[in-house]
């Protein structure tokens, strides 16, 4: 199992995109003419939500992937994928909250449809961890957890489709930056945010794959060392301990 | 040398190197046997030797780990879909709905093996249930329950009978009236567990017996006496 | 198919004739909730968006306890094991429950809906009654298809009565905006104003791709 290819590289180009998006921002970026400095926050924020919704639909290929081989390598790349957009979205809404309370004077804005649609999809992976804990076999944890990954992925873009149409037609966009066309220095800032949060994201994740996998093959060699009566017996868990 | 298999030279059940595990916890390690059409085989074994999990992985229900299994022909589980219908289960739990009559849980499992509901009312009688075929499962007692497990299990005239203590709670009346239904004379192959090693060895052309999930024993049961199949408890 | 279909729907019902544990159960409280939200809310009489969100967060809420009991005599008396073992497709029983499912809603609804009625509404919908029963129509298939696959998910775990409203709630919610966002006009204190039609071509097309989306993926959830 080689989870870790290409680690190396993409560690560099996280730490160089990352701190080199900072930098476009704070002083390349222009100052948005209604919102002033805050606005800035959107290159923070919707990279975050692009790159979440993004890891949580490839839970959901990973699911499928899963579900058609019986490799549970696929449900491992499910988990990491769904836990890590899990805690990106976290960020992503509370930067959404800083940026309304700074614009908008309140923590939250229901006529906002994107942040209003993250939350309720927030609210479904919410329990995609605690659904997997709550199944001890570990088979049927992955391939509930895979059908769980599908249906959820699934919903994502629907969701959006149905909030935005709800929202839209009644109140406009709260959070929006200059609705259409980007000039060309606020274009350039936002793709390299884009990009940086893109490689940080497939980065960590490598990262806590490779992690697993070395402690279940370290797992796997202590058994044939000390035999079965020589292993901890393992605590049941959320995450995917055995390939 | 035949050219092509007959029906009877099928084995009923023919298990290589199975192997099933939950999680980190192995149930069953290299179980081979191989159990000719119409033979039974009285399988013995501690409380946790993993009789039951051979049980479902012969009823289709559990997949096996490792290993080669095949069950009246067909491998598992590539092929399970076809042994489907094929294969009767009686286990510890009656696998009939409480709150439904006698009749209402046979009709059930008869409408969905796409068998006669005459079929039904015939075993019915036939194991001494007819009195009480209106009554829900659930104001049954626990031989009564027993009587219409049995009836549910044998309704679709398997070629292979799956049997976990299947005279559990049944007085001397009930055991002799199910008796040409799932007793030697019946003639499906039957894997038969069991806790009465003289009973069972006396049922059983073939003895199983099986300790920490390992193969222990595998005999035809006239060479075997009853210190052997009692040192598999020791 | 549809024997299988038809036998494991025809066994349902008889269970629920028998044992009484969904339809009564959702339709009380649905009117509880009625009686609560008049309290709640401080209002005798309702109308427009409030009155159809009233009614369609209660209806989903009954349906979270149709959803819970839906596969426990299933998983509790051994009715998987023998379905399993059958020689029919086990989408079946997908199919069957779902419509068992939709069928409980529309009960509820025959009792419910008047109620609600009657409770708490403060115009006739009488002219609106078409346009009425195409949103329930619609929305109950939806409620029935996620409600299902939920159910099958979450009567094999451990918390089962709270991880499914969890899970199924979140999902449930495209279907919740649309079926409000139909249904206010109708409920308007005016009389009905014209009827959006294009959130009934939301409902079906999330019911569409739910709907394929469960039959493909149910009978993963049946083997173990």
């Amino acid at each position: 199992m080689t989870f870790g290819r290409g680690l190396r590289a993409l560690s560099i180009a996280s730490a160089v995109l990352i701190p080199g998006a900072f930098a476009l921002v704070f002083f390349y970026a222009p100052n948005d003419a209604d919102q002033g400095f805050v606005q800035k926050i959107f290159y923070l924020h919707v990279p975050m939500a692009i790159v979440t919704l993004c890891g949580f639909v490839a839970g959901g290929v990973y699911g499928i992937k899963h579900l058609r081989s019986g490799d549970r390598a696929h449900d491992l790349r499910s988990y990491v994928a769904i836990h890590m957009s899990l805690i990106l979205g976290v960020g992503v809404l509370a930067t959404g909250s800083i940026w309304a309370r700074a614009s908008w004077g309140h923590w939250w804005v229901w006529d906002e449809p994107t942040l209003v649609s993250f939350l309720i999809v927030f609210l479904l992976y919410a329990c995609y961890q605690p659904l997997r804990f709550s199944i001890e076999d570990p088979e049927r944890q992955a391939r509930y957890a895979s059908v769980f990954a599908i249906v959820a992925g699934a919903f994502v873009p629907l969701n959006f489709l149905a909030v935005r149409m709800a929202e839209s037609l009644s109140h406009p966009r709260v959070l929006s930056t200059t609705g259409g066309a980007m000039p060309g220095d606020m274009r350039i800032t936002f793709l390299v945010a884009l990009v940086g949060m893109a490689c940080l994201f497939v980065t960590l994740c490598k990262y806590e794959l490779a992690s697993k996998a070395a402690s279940m093959q370290l797992r796997a060699l202590k058994r044939r060392l000390a035999g079965d009566d020589g292993l901890v017996p393992l605590n049941r868990s959320a995450a995917p301990q055995q390939l | 040398m035949a050219a092509t298999a007959t029906a009877a030279s099928v084995p009923a059940v023919a298990l290589e190197g199975v192997g099933r595990a939950y999680g980190e916890r192995v149930a069953l390690r290299d179980v081979s046997f191989t159990l000719p059409p119409g033979a039974t085989v009285a399988v013995f074994g501690a409380n946790g030797a993993g009789k039951t999990t051979l049980l479902r992985i012969l009823a289709g229900l559990l997949r096996p780990h490792a290993g080669r299994a095949s069950v009246l022909g067909a491998e598992l589980p590539r092929e399970a879909w076809r042994a489907r219908g094929r294969i009767g289960l009686l286990g510890h739990e009656p696998m009939l709905y409480r709150d439904l009559t006698v009749r209402e849980n046979l009709r059930f499992h008869a409408r969905l093996h796409g068998v006669p509901a005459a079929r039904a009312e015939a075993l019915t009688e036939q194991v001494g249930l007819a009195a009480r075929a209106d009554d829900p499962v659930r104001t049954l007692s626990r031989g009564m329950t027993q009587r219409a497990a049995i009836c549910r299990a044998v309704l679709h005239s398997p070629e292979l009978l799956l049997l976990d203590e299947p005279l559990a709670n049944l007085d001397p009346g009930g055991a002799l009236a199910v008796a040409p239904l799932i007793g030697r004379a019946a003639g499906p192959a039957r894997v038969l567990i069991s806790h009465a090693a003289e009973a069972g060895l006396a049922e059983a052309d073939w003895v199983l017996g099986l300790r920490g999930g390992r193969q222990a024993i595998w005999a035809p049961a006239a060479q075997l006496r009853l210190a052997d199949v009692r040192g598999l408890y020791a | 198919m549809t024997g299988t279909v038809a036998a494991l729907i025809r066994k349902d019902l008889q269970l629920e004739r028998r044992a009484f544990e969904s339809v009564p159960a959702m339709l009380m409280f649905s009117i509880s909730i009625f009686v609560l939200f008049h309290f709640g809310l401080d209002r005798g009489a309702l109308a427009g968006d409030l009155a159809a969100g009233v009614l369609w967060v209660t209806l989903l809420l009954a349906a979270v306890l149709g959803m819970n009991r839906l596969f426990v005599a299933e998983r509790d008396q051994g009715g998987f094991d023998g379905f399993l073992m059958a020689p029919v497709d086990r989408t079946a029983l997908f199919v069957a429950k779902a419509i068992v499912l939709f069928s409980f809603l529309v009960a509820v609804e025959l009792v419910a809906v008047p109620a609600f009625v009657v409770l708490l509404l403060d115009p006739s919908p009488g002219q609106a009654m078409p346009e009425l029963l195409a949103v329930l129509v619609l929305a109950d298939a939806g409620i029935a298809v996620v409600g299902t696959l939920i159910g099958a998910l979450g009567v094999q775990t451990r918390a089962r009565d709270l991880i499914i409203p969890l899970i199924a709630l979140p999902l449930l919610v495209p279907v919740v905006i649309a079926a409000a966002e139909a249904t206010a006009p109708l409920l308007a204190a005016q009389g009905a104003e014209p009827f959006p039609a294009r959130w009934l071509a939301v409902l079906a097309l999330y019911d569409a791709v739910f709907g394929l989306l469960a039959y493909a993926v149910f009978d993963f959830l049946l083997e173990e």
